[in-house]
């Protein structure tokens, strides 16, 4: 876990602190009848960790895919560096924007250091007639990709692995593998899309230290996560996203204070929703019930 | 492929824990057995096997093995020196790194089925057995006295799962069968390969250059086979033959020291090949031989758009016949539209370059598919080219290509005042025709083999191979899936293309019928990916290989006459059931295919 790996100056990485990086405005995805994603507006800032929580289902991988231009949104535009995002995602990672992905997507019969060149792509420049004549530029690329590609190894600490296939790696390593490829294409914004899914304890301690690392290096970072403690530990802002529309956003403790956040994670009163009069009521019968159900101990049990 | 021998199975008796054999002798009399018998063997063939010439081959002499005897005799000798090796003779233990039972099995097995065939053979050509004479009966029973000492050498058996008693009786069959399987397969298992001793360099090229030479002398003792029965026992014992070396780890072995040194295998690979015309007497061979090159050489460019970039393209040819037309148009034939005559290397050049604008034009629209349609896609288009050739005859269409007549007296190349035509005596070495084409068709192999190595381990060809192992997460790493993807399909059509152009030459017309998407005879675009498949895709090696056994199969076994494309097709779904990756599997399609298999934790340089 090296965090001495420096950001080239002309990278795309480095921004003025305090500039806003990402800039979602009114993002309105619908897939047909379903509006799967509703009006959001959302901004990244350089050198911050964002954090975008909601229960199942709540449109965040939607949102993040209308982010990296899988899904072209139906209204509303997301401004990367106050540039609108191309609608491929090819482009929008040559823009500065890449992702991992909530089921891990890596190359499983490349090696991890082959894995990494692949994320380089958009950052070389060599075509098939470089590959072909093998002049001197070529092996000059190669030799500086590979270089590039072991540092972001070391620097998520798979360095010892390079030659290995991605596919033996444990699952862990393989969200690692999957950030380093991320990082490869020297974002200025990094989408981590539940990047502690299956992790113990230790590893999600570990991603936790990465991540802060890679937001040393200058890069912002927006996360999707379940794992509550991951991500008011991480994020200076959390971003709150119920049924495609954003509830609520501000700092770890706005959000985890907020009612309406507990009450779309465990269930809101519907409508008609008994008052008090009638909750009282039925803990009084309860209670009557109570005493005449003792002969039939267990029976709560069953429910 | 070795699984699928049938050995002859005993009622098995596990022991668990004590090595036994297939067959109950002791091990030290097997051995013993297997040995002699494969002395016995070589001896045999000294002998006269019939007595009439009548069989081809001659087999009547004493004293000198001709035909299939000279086969058997190397399966006899194998047999031999792998049994002398297993007792640890001094000098012959290198020959099995990998330990020598399972290759004494297999190469009793070579000699034994080689054998057992020229025996029936014999017997039903000439009509019965009296026609043997006693060097016959000898090799016959020297041969099954091999094989029996063989089997009964010790290996460990694995263990049987227990039946459940509940299966039905079809169940428990196939539980039995199961484990007969793995039994067969536990008999024929590699050991564990000792450490290689250290070697100087010029050694292992040496090493590299005594391979190439063997490889070269089977390939042209197969492509000389001069009648149905030589061919078919040289298939069986160049398969058993093969695989037994390669249960010694020989093989292994080898393909270590020529991943270590590339180019010198490169450069000694095509000077083998180089040197093939001037082992032949007449041109007959180098006819085969020419033909092989061109299919294996569009092989080789199908496989960058297949095995690398995983586009299943069903049209191919189509891009073979763009340049073979190109290429005729500009020769100066009478029956081409245009009266120009342009030099080789133009024509050369002009075919690459249409089959690459043919490759653009076709991909651009349909490489926005994926799977399934863009196979479908392809192999329309592949027929859109034949019937639009078809139709450009002056009465359909427009007169460009002379319609179902085709191009016809496309006269020879001449390069720099070397006639291709004509027979050219060099050192003492007479060139025919098909030789000098061979020759130059042999440089157009060795560019697309290059232009396959290079491209394959850059930029692009990570590109393309990310492309094929998950094309969303390629397109999210940056990679422009269709660029790519159109970059792969026009280069592939370029190669095939310049393929075109020497074909042209070689069969003087070219005519639409030749470029089809399925046909008896190769290069179709069915067989070019039956060729990749076979041989494996994603190696430079494979297409070659697996182009050359669909040539010569056929070619050479004219006895299967109406059946020759169901015995390839059934060809190909065996091997597709028992080795999906192909004689020459790449490492990562390996993987791929054999989820469950052990994977190596560090994976060599792809792609031998």
């Amino acid at each position: 876990m090296t965090t001495d790996t420096t950001i080239k100056d002309d990278a795309p990485g480095s921004a003025a602190p305090g500039e806003t990086v990402l800039d979602a405005r009114g993002v309105t995805m619908r897939f047909g009848g379903l509006t799967a994603v509703r009006n959001v507006n959302l901004t990244v800032n350089s050198g911050e960790i964002v954090g975008l929580i909601g229960p199942n289902g709540a449109g965040k991988t939607t949102f993040f895919n209308c982010l990296t231009g899988l899904y072209i949104p139906t209204e509303g535009e997301v401004r990367y560096k106050g540039n609108v995002l191309p609608p491929k995602s090819f482009k929008v990672t040559a823009a500065g924007i890449a992702r991992t992905f909530q089921n891990i997507r890596l190359f499983a019969n490349m090696t991890v250091l082959e894995n990494v060149l692949v994320g380089r792509h958009t950052r070389t420049k060599e075509g098939l007639w470089s590959a072909l004549l093998r002049g001197p530029g070529f092996h000059k690329a190669e030799a500086a990709s590979r270089e590039r590609a072991m540092e972001l190894l070391e620097f998520v600490g798979l360095a010892s692995k390079a030659e290995h296939l991605a596919r033996n790696l444990p699952y862990g390593e393989q969200r690692k593998l999957e950030i380093a490829r991320a990082l490869a294409s020297e974002p200025g914004l990094l989408l981590l899309d539940e990047p502690t899914a299956g992790m113990n304890p230790q590893e999600t301690r570990a991603t936790e230290e990465l991540v802060f690392a890679i937001r040393d290096k200058g890069i912002a970072v927006l996360v999707i996560e379940h794992d509550m403690r991951f991500i008011f530990n991480l994020c200076d802002r959390v971003a709150v996203l119920v049924q495609g529309e954003k509830l609520v956003e501000g700092d770890s403790a706005t959000v985890q204070g907020d009612e309406r956040v507990i009450a779309a994670y465990l269930g809101e009163p519907f409508e008609d929703s008994p008052g008090d009069e009638e909750i009282a009521e039925v803990e009084a019968a309860e209670a009557k019930a109570d005493t005449t159900t003792d002969a039939a101990p267990g029976k709560e049990n069953d429910r | 492929m070795t699984t699928q021998t049938s050995a002859p199975q005993t009622p098995s008796t596990p022991s668990a824990g004590t090595p036994t054999g297939l067959i109950g002798i002791p091990p030290r009399i097997g051995r013993a057995l297997a040995t002699g018998g494969g002395i016995l063997t070589v001896i045999s063939t000294f002998l006269a096997w019939t007595w009439t010439a009548a069989f081809p081959g001659d087999l009547t002499v004493y004293g000198y093995p001709g035909g299939l005897q000279v086969l058997v005799l190397i399966g006899g000798a194998l047999t031999t020196l792998f049994g002398l090796a297993s007792y640890g003779v001094k000098g012959l233990r290198w020959l099995v790194p990998a330990g020598a039972d399972s290759a004494i099995k297999l190469a009793a097995l070579a000699a034994f089925a080689t054998a057992w065939y020229t025996i029936i053979a014999i017997s039903t050509k000439l009509g019965g057995v009296v026609n043997l004479e006693p060097g016959g009966w000898i090799v016959a029973i020297a041969t099954l006295a091999t094989l029996l000492g063989a089997l009964s050498l010790p290996f460990n058996r694995p263990e049987p799962d227990p039946i459940d008693p509940e299966d039905t009786g079809w169940e428990q069959f196939r539980h039995n069968a199961r484990h007969t399987v793995s039994v067969v397969k536990a008999a024929l298992a590699t050991g564990t390969t000792t450490p290689a001793r250290k070697l100087p360099a010029y050694a292992e090229i040496l090493i590299i250059v005594a391979a190439l030479a063997i490889g070269l002398t089977v390939f042209t003792y197969g492509i000389g086979t001069e009648y149905d029965e030589l061919f078919v026992g040289f298939l069986i014992t160049a398969g058993f033959g093969f695989a037994a070396i390669a249960k010694t780890g020989l093989v292994g072995r080898i393909s270590a020291i020529t991943a270590k040194h590339r180019n010198v295998t490169m450069i000694g690979a095509f000077v083998a090949a180089a040197a093939f015309p001037f082992t032949q007497s007449d041109d007959r061979y180098a006819t085969i031989g020419v033909y092989i090159l061109i299919f294996a050489t569009v092989a080789l460019g199908l496989n960058i758009v297949v095995g690398l970039a995983g586009l299943l393209d069903l049209g191919y040819v189509a891009f073979l016949g763009v340049g073979a037309y190109t290429a005729a148009m500009v020769s100066g034939s009478p029956s081409s539209p245009f009266d120009i005559q342009l030099p080789f290397w133009a024509s050369a050049l002009l075919g690459g370059a249409v089959a690459m604008v043919f490759g653009v034009i076709i991909g651009a629209p349909t490489l926005r598919l994926r799977g399934d349609y863009l196979a479908i896609v392809t192999l329309g288009f592949g027929e859109i080219f034949r019937i639009a050739v078809l139709n450009l005859d002056g009465t359909s269409g427009p007169d460009i290509t002379n319609g179902s007549n085709g191009i016809s007296s496309i006269p020879n190349l001449n390069i720099l005042g070397f006639d291709f035509g004509q027979e050219h005596s060099i050192a003492g070495f007479t060139i025919a025709r098909f030789a000098n084409y061979f020759l130059l068709m042999l440089v157009i192999t060795l560019v697309v083999v290059v232009v396959f190595r290079r491209s394959s381990d850059s930029r692009i060809g990570r590109a393309w191979i990310a492309i094929r192992e998950d094309e969303t997460a390629a397109l999210a790493m940056g990679i422009n899936g269709f660029r790519v993807k159109l970059i792969a399909f026009a280069l592939g059509a370029t190669l095939a293309g310049l393929a075109g152009t020497v074909q042209a030459h070689v069969t003087y017309t070219v005519t639409p019928e030749q470029y089809q998407f399925a046909h008896v005879v190769p290069p179709n675009s069915a067989f070019l990916l039956a060729a990749v498949v076979l041989g494996g895709m994603g190696t430079i090696s494979g297409p070659l290989v697996g182009a050359a056994l669909l040539y010569l199969i056929p070619a050479k076994l004219q006895f299967l006459g109406n059946y020759q494309l169901f015995a390839f097709g059934l060809a190909l779904v065996l091997l597709m059931r028992f080795r999906p990756e192909g004689l020459i599997p790449n490492r990562r399609r390996q993987l791929e295919f054999h989820e469950d298999a052990e994977a190596p934790t560090v994976l060599s340089k792809a792609g031998v």
